[in-house]
């Protein structure tokens, strides 16, 4: 009888941890095209989505990471080096294109590769690993680079162009990537091993699954969808900066967690990680249509991110 | 006859599904050792776990000096100087021995931590349980027995007025162990009343004035520590084993696993038996003893230096879960929770983790055919449940191990290794244990079962393996094993290896 209250209790509350953020979206863009009459125009939206690309792709690869539970804190400056890894390769190596985008996620896959030894063979904390990546993939940005922006090559900048004059291309890219995710998650092997491994990683270990490679293909997915959103983030600008992106892994954090995800691993999704991304995307674009300063935007977005993690918590307490 | 310092009337407590405590009284005098003796399981844990104000009892009471006292939390049990050394050591390793003893009673002056005070009663502290030890030393470099001592000295510095020791003697060399018997008479002398929990009987005659035995939650005796040892273990053990156990003898075929000359350093030595199919055979022992690690090291959970580990005659590499598991090999863990399940998910999701992988077609796991498989494991263990999305965390201890089974019948395992199945589990999900057991052998499966409930050893083994201290002491039929006779094995040789 106990269990069978606790059973619905917790789904319904899976539910609200779902739909919460998505009811919360909802709730914004109403009182948003309420308070400004430019908010609601498909140009602003379509920006918005512009705005969310970068931090939703980042924060795609990031679930994967916390799903397992660890966190990854290496992401936007994995991001910027592999946009100046295909910037570099194709205009100073002279590469064509193609192999420089190859040449470029590769980076983001060996920046996850590494992250993925230190933690799953070496036994470091994701926090401290990513953070010597952090470092590490940052100060490489600066070195290939001497510290000043590259061109990116014509047809790669396309991505930052629109197709029918009016979708983004970021957007459609930002699309696909969630699906992509969702997919992984959702469908295959690796994708839930990680739920079973940020749930109970000695149960995991212990029915057969191979952590330490999973983990592998965790932080390597991670690398590998922070080189997307380096190459998106520098086709939008026309140039790849060594300083592009520095603080995203920040924002692609508070997406993944305002979207539902736990910490501490085992719960989170790639719809939710969308529609916490766009949220902060929302309330940037809307602070911004209202005027309020860039200071407060900082305190406001500060208390959205908390009070998305108390919910989370106190959903918690209530299903124990 | 002097007045009992601390006496316990009646105390019961129940968890849901087990009554771990059904009536017990114990009376304490100052100057005296007083055993407490039970198998594990008992309700020695829970004893202390009352007195020591972890745990609120449901009925009876607790008097100091005849008054009725409430012991609410920890806070009330010190300041009634009641102090409780656990097995597992309530120190911080990282900070100094004197920082230890002054924990959360800091000296100080001017509001700064007055350090020259606090290494002096350190010092003082140290002086009376006659360690010498620099109070600086970090206690992460003392060794067990003098973290022990340490523990010991915290005690004293509450002004303890009874002093409960849990299985105290069970990390100590046998130097150490008079040492420490030093120390208690020691404090016995000063009047302090001590609860010396222990299961090697051949040291209660040595330290104990008194011996409370446990058994099934009750207080059955208390007897003087000078009672023979046998009469001793007839007290602990000797319930009638009733019907309770409905083992069906199943045909024996081929050996499935063959474990030959396993060996770790420090754990267990030189292990070796065979499991064949159809057979149940059980692993006795006293909790210690090493039974969960040669079950972990067999499985592939963790190393071993030496031996070998054949299932179906395929010799499996060492310290290799992914391969055990395609040989056919299960392991339903002792921590249900901590390693056997992924509380957080569903059923549907926890039967089908050891499957995933081989559910995966052309890079997608096969969620329907997962799902089918779960629903019909879980209509076969009858597991109750709302649906398969139910998370594992609100099922009781009894479905949750079915679903820790399940994963390994949803995996078509062979040889499934339970270790402690129905520890925490109710009397009638015991039994549906028991029957899928037999359901088990039955249908040719070998089933290893380690077990620190005799009764339940006794009674749904074939064969029946005693370790002690890591190594197989003794090998019984089941048909002629006996309480009394698997109890000796198990602590006799205990003994014969400390005098070593």
């Amino acid at each position: 009888m106990r269990s069978k209250q606790g059973g619905t209790d917790s789904r319904s509350s899976a539910w609200l941890a779902e739909n919460g953020a998505v009811a919360a979206l909802v709730v914004l863009v109403i009182a948003l095209s309420l308070l400004s009459s430019d908010f609601l125009s498909l140009t602003n939206l379509l920006n918005v989505g512009v705005q969310a690309a970068v931090t939703a792709i980042l924060a795609f690869g990031s679930t994967f990471v916390i799903v397992t539970g660890g966190i990854d804190l290496s992401v936007g400056s994995v991001a910027a080096l592999s946009a100046i890894t295909l910037a570099w390769t194709a205009t100073e190596g002279g590469l064509p294109w193609p192999a420089a985008v190859v040449l470029s996620l590769a980076t983001g896959v060996a920046c996850g590769l590494v992250n993925a030894v230190l933690i799953a063979y070496g036994k470091l904390p994701p926090f401290i690993a990513t953070l010597a990546m952090l470092g590490i993939a940052r100060g490489l940005a600066l070195v290939i680079s001497q510290g000043s922006p590259i061109s990116m090559p014509e047809a790669v900048s396309h991505l930052g162009d629109t197709v029918g004059r009016f979708l983004p291309i970021p957007v459609l890219v930002m699309l696909v990537m969630g699906v992509v995710a969702a997919i992984i998650l959702n469908r295959t092997f690796p994708g839930r091993a990680m739920y079973a491994i940020g749930g109970n990683e000695e149960a995991a270990r212990l029915s057969g699954i191979k952590v330490s490679r999973i983990k592998l293909i965790t932080y390597a997915l991670s690398g590998a969808f922070a080189a997307v959103a380096g190459v998106v983030l520098a086709s939008r600008l026309a140039s790849a900066q060594p300083q592009a992106a520095a603080g995203y892994e920040l924002d692609a954090i508070a997406a993944v967690v305002i979207g539902g995800a736990s910490l501490s691993g085992g719960k989170g999704r790639a719809l939710g990680t969308l529609v916490g991304a766009l949220i902060l995307a929302v309330l940037r674009n809307g602070l911004n249509l209202l005027s309020v300063s860039a200071f407060w935007q900082q305190v406001v977005i500060g208390v959205v991110i908390a009070l998305a993690v108390l919910v989370d918590t106190l959903r918690r307490r209530g299903t124990n | 006859m002097s007045e009992a310092t601390l006496r316990a009337e009646g105390l019961t407590k129940s968890f849901p599904g087990v009554r771990a405590l059904d009536g017990v009284d114990l009376s304490l005098r100052a100057g005296e050792v007083h055993v407490l003796l039970g198998e594990n399981g008992a309700g020695k844990s829970t004893l202390i776990k009352i007195l020591s104000g972890a745990y609120r009892p449901d009925e009876g009471r607790v008097l100091m000096d005849g008054r009725p006292v409430e012991i609410r939390d920890a806070g009330d049990a010190r300041r009634l100087g009641i102090s409780t050394i656990y097995q597992e050591f309530n120190l911080v390793p990282d900070l100094s021995v004197a920082e230890n003893l002054s924990l959360g009673r800091l000296p100080r002056r001017f509001g700064l931590v007055d350090t020259a005070a606090m290494q002096r009663r350190a010092r003082e502290l140290l002086e009376r349980v006659d360690v010498r030890v620099d109070p600086r030393t970090p206690v992460r470099r003392l060794g067990i027995a003098r973290m022990q001592m340490v523990e010991i000295a915290k005690a004293l510095s509450l002004d303890a007025r009874v002093l409960i020791m849990d299985e105290p003697t069970a990390v100590l060399t046998t130097g150490e162990v008079g040492k420490l018997f030093a120390i208690v008479r020691r404090l016995r002398d000063e009047g302090v009343a001590i609860v010396f929990i222990t299961h090697h009987l051949e040291e209660i005659a040595e330290i104990g004035d008194r011996v409370t035995v446990l058994r099934d939650g009750r207080s059955v005796a208390e007897v003087p520590a000078g009672t023979p040892q046998d009469e001793l273990v007839r007290l602990m053990v000797g319930r009638p084993v009733d019907q309770q156990f409905p083992r069906r003898p199943a045909e024996l075929g081929e050996p499935l696993l063959s474990v030959r000359g396993l060996t770790r350093r420090g754990a267990f030595d030189d292990v070796s038996f065979e499991v064949r199919a159809g057979e149940v055979v059980g692993l006795a022992g006293l909790v210690g003893a090493g039974r969960t690690e040669v079950a972990r090291a067999v499985f592939g959970a963790d190393r071993y230096d030496a031996g070998e580990v054949f299932v179906r005659g395929r010799r499996l590499p060492p310290h290799d879960v992914h391969a055990a598991m395609e040989a056919g090999l299960g392991l339903v863990p002792e921590d249900r929770k901590g390693q056997g399940l992924v509380l957080g998910a569903g059923i549907g999701e926890n039967l089908g983790l050891v499957t995933l992988r081989d559910a995966t077609r052309a890079g997608f796991v096969d969620l329907k055919g997962q799902r089918t498989a779960a629903a019909r494991v879980a209509e076969q263990l009858g597991i109750r449940m709302t649906g398969l999305d139910q998370e594992v965390r609100t099922l009781s201890g009894g479905n949750q191990q079915k679903v820790v089974i399940g994963k390994w019948l949803a995996a078509q395992a062979g040889v499934l290794i339970l270790d402690e199945p129905t520890r925490g589990v109710d009397v009638a999900a015991k039994v549906e244990i028991y029957q899928l057991v037999n359901a088990l052998t039955d249908s040719g499966h070998a089933v290893l079962m380690i077990s620190s409930d005799l009764p339940e050893v006794l009674g749904m083994s074939d064969r029946i393996l005693v370790m002690a201290r890591g190594r197989l002491v003794g090998e019984l039929r089941a048909d002629e094993a006996t309480q009394d006779g698997v109890m000796a094995l198990a602590v006799t040789d205990v003994a014969g290896s400390r005098a070593e």
